[in-house]
Order: structure tokens, then sequence, then C-alpha cells
């Protein structure tokens, strides 16, 4: 048995640790609270962004040429993917569950024959690449908690850019969707070409455009797509802290059960040690008569 | 006659209120919606925005590109971002344009432009926090958090 002096710095350092923790799962719970703020407040911008965008593309009917960025390409050959993780690792499988989602559907693509690239934004998702599969073609670390367009902006330009110049034939963006604070899931979503969703909203009039169809159509699509991406983000944030605080909230349990079985074992060896005091003054005592 | 604007960024809704007059930078120069407007769609330069309310005075929003949509009723501006006069950090837009006229001086043609953009950007941005009201702000929708 170890020393009662052991126990009770072990003791000491548990409840240390949960303190820790619990601090923890107090910072990724505000955090958490922020960013699910975030979300909603994308999506005005959003919805109004993909009806002007139903509406054009309704304009259009089908034959016309569009946008490039709004047009399916017949033959898919490359594709490139958004991969949105972490920073910081202490959040439960959160890291392990995007990644797992990107192996899969890298294999996938790869299986139809198709070349794929990442743009990796957070460092976890750099770094899996980087030890594993190593086809980035930009990578993005250190993003603020509190984003706004302008952070992701230089992301949202190289993929259209890519797109734009055939480097990719279609993006996909990969984060981890937020559903509720016990459940996120990885997901996979399209963002290019741009899908317009059927509207069943009242034919809006006829609009005059300035300057063209063409470059009104052009900056709502560098808008969705930014908006897209910009979702995606702060859905990936609101997870990663929610997946951190039910970790932090689990440590700080097994920590203080280990306070409370480690208190048990120190009051054992206590009294252990006084019993064998109290045995040695007996046995000294009887020796003395 | 009064007429419904929204300010919307990808980032948050800026503006939700009844104007007089709203003008705008359009990429065809500026741009002047009242009440009954034709509709339109048009793309915005980087700019000043104001919003002219009956009686009171008008407020200065910069805006960095984006989509309007005029309806006859309604303005809804679709920006890729929205600021306001008072929320401009004076100092951060002034180092701004220094760190660009300095680029602009040592950067070779070819890729001048983000410089550019990024100066008339910070131009602007000193140029309508100048206007920073004293009066008592409007209707603005908060800022999250």
């Amino acid at each position: 048995m170890a020393s009662t002096r052991e126990i009770r710095r072990r003791i000491r350092s548990v409840r240390n640790i949960s303190q820790v923790t619990r601090a923890m799962e107090a910072v990724a719970a505000s955090k958490m609270r922020r960013a699910q703020q975030q979300v909603m407040a994308t999506r005005p911008y959003a919805e109004k962004a993909l009806e002007v965008l139903s509406h054009i593309a309704r304009l259009h009917g089908s034959g016309d040429p569009m946008d490039a960025l709004i047009t399916s390409r017949a033959e898919i050959k490359r594709v490139g993917i958004v991969l949105i993780t972490a920073d910081r690792g202490l959040a439960g499988g959160f890291n392990a569950n995007v990644l797992r989602q990107n192996a899969l559907f890298i294999k996938e693509q790869r299986d139809r024959g198709r070349e794929v690239e990442v743009v990796a934004v957070g460092r976890k998702g750099r770094d899996w690449l980087l030890r594993y599969d190593p086809v980035i073609r930009a990578e993005f670390t250190n993003m603020p908690d509190t984003l706004a367009t302008a952070d992701i902006a230089p992301i949202s330009r190289t993929v259209i850019d890519d797109f734009r110049s055939q480097r990719f034939d279609e993006v996909h963006i990969i984060f981890t969707d937020f559903v509720n604070t016990l459940l996120q899931r990885p997901t996979v979503q399209q963002i290019l070409p741009v899908v317009p969703a059927e509207t069943t909203a009242a034919m809006p009039p006829d609009y005059i455009f300035e300057p063209s169809v063409e470059a009104v159509l052009e900056q709502v699509l560098i808008g969705f797509t930014e908006v897209q991406i910009l979702q995606a983000m702060y859905e990936s944030i609101a997870s990663e802290h929610s997946a951190r605080m039910v970790a932090m909230r689990n440590a700080t349990e097994a920590a203080n059960e280990l306070v409370d079985e480690l208190t048990l074992t120190y009051n054992k060896a206590r009294q252990e040690g006084i019993t064998r005091e109290l045995m040695d003054i007996i046995g000294g005592s009887i020796g003395l008569e | 006659m009064t007429i419904q604007v929204e300010i919307v960024t990808p980032s948050r809704q800026l503006y939700s209120g009844e104007v007089e007059m709203i003008t705008m930078p359009g990429v065809e120069g500026e741009l002047g919606v009242l009440a009954g407007h034709a509709p339109l769609l048009t793309t915005l330069n980087i700019g000043e925005l104001t919003l002219h309310n009956a009686g009171g005075e008008p407020e200065y929003i910069a805006v960095s590109g984006g989509v309007v949509e005029v309806l006859p009723d309604k303005v809804i501006v679709m920006a890729r971002s929205a600021e306001r006069a008072d929320e401009i950090d004076v100092a951060r837009a002034e180092e701004a344009l220094q760190r660009a006229e300095e680029a602009l001086r040592t950067r070779p043609d070819e890729d001048r432009q983000p410089v550019e953009i990024a100066y008339r950007r910070s131009q602007l941005r000193l140029k309508v926090a100048r206007r920073r009201r004293r009066t008592r702000p409007g209707v603005f929708v908060e800022d999250e958090g």
C-alpha cells in the first residue's frame, strides 16, 4: 500500500485536474452558444441569396449558358474538398469523426476514377493530411472563433478560382453539422457548382438588371458560396465546443470519482497506520509490565 | 411614403426598418431609391450607403460589394460586408490605408488590383467613420453576442 503522503499528493493533483476540466467545460459552453447564434445570423442572407438565385435560374430556363459557377460539368475528373477541422484537440471524437468522413469520401471519389485535392481548414485536418494523404491544395489554420466574411474570403476565392480554371470540376465541403449538444454529424455538402433550390415562392416581378443579368448572377453566386462556407464554419465551431464541453464534463466526473476512491484508500491507509501505532504502543506497554 | 429596408451580410443582419429614401453605390453610379421604385437587381460598388429618415439625421453605412434587390415597397441589400459609422475602428482603418499606400508604391503593376481594392475600402471606412453621428442611433439590429 502506498504511503499516506503519496496518496494525499495524488488526491491534490486529481482535484486540480478536475478544476481545469471544469473551467474548460464552462469556456466551451459559452463559445458554443456564441457559435450557435452566429449560425442563426447567417440565415437571412443565405435565404435571400438562394431566392434570387433560383429566380435568375428560372428566368434563364435550362438551355442558356449561364455563369460557370452554376453549370454542372459533363465529366467530373477532379474534385476539390474543403475540410473543416479544429485547431485543437481535447474535444472527444470531434476531429476523428470528421477525418474519418473525409477519408471515406476521398476513397469513394478515387474509386470512381477522380482525382482529389483538399483545402484544409484547421490544424488537425492539415496534420492528418500531411501524415497520411498529402493532397493539400491550400491550408488555413488559426482561424478566429468569431469569424467574419473577411476571414473566409481567401478560402472561397481559392475554390472559386480553382473551379473556374477547371482545376476542380466539383467542390465539396466536409464539416461537422451541429444537431444538438449531444449529437454532431460529419457532413459532406456540394458547394460548387451551386445547385439552386426549387422554390415554391410566387414568381417575383420582372426585374431590371444592372449592369447585366450575368454580373448580378456572378455576385450572388460568390456571395452564396461565401455564406455556405461561413455557415459550415460556424456549425463546425459550435460542434467542436459542444464536443469539448461533453468531453470535459466526463473528465471532471471521472476525476471526481477518482478523488472519492483515493480518499477512501487514504482513510484506510491512515486507519491502518493508527492501528499499527496502537499495536506498537500496546505491545510496548505489555513488554514493560 | 416610406420604404422598408433590410441590410444583410453573410455574418449578420445589420439593419431592418423604414426609411424615407436610401442611396447606394450602384455599379452604374449613385443610386437613390424611394418607395414605388421599379423592380431592380443590381450589383454594388465599394461605397457609402445612406439611409434618409424622415426628419431625423441620415445614417451612414460603409458597404463593399454585393447585390441589391429593389421592389416597390422594399429594398434588400445583400452586402459582402457592411459596417455602420459608429462600428468602424478608425485606428485600424488608418493603419490599413497606410499599408495599402505603401504596397501601391512598391508593388509591380500586375498584382495591384487587390491592393487597390483594399485602398479604396480603407479610404471609404475612414470617410464613413467621420460621419459618426452624435444623435441617438436608429433601429439598428444589434450585433450578435
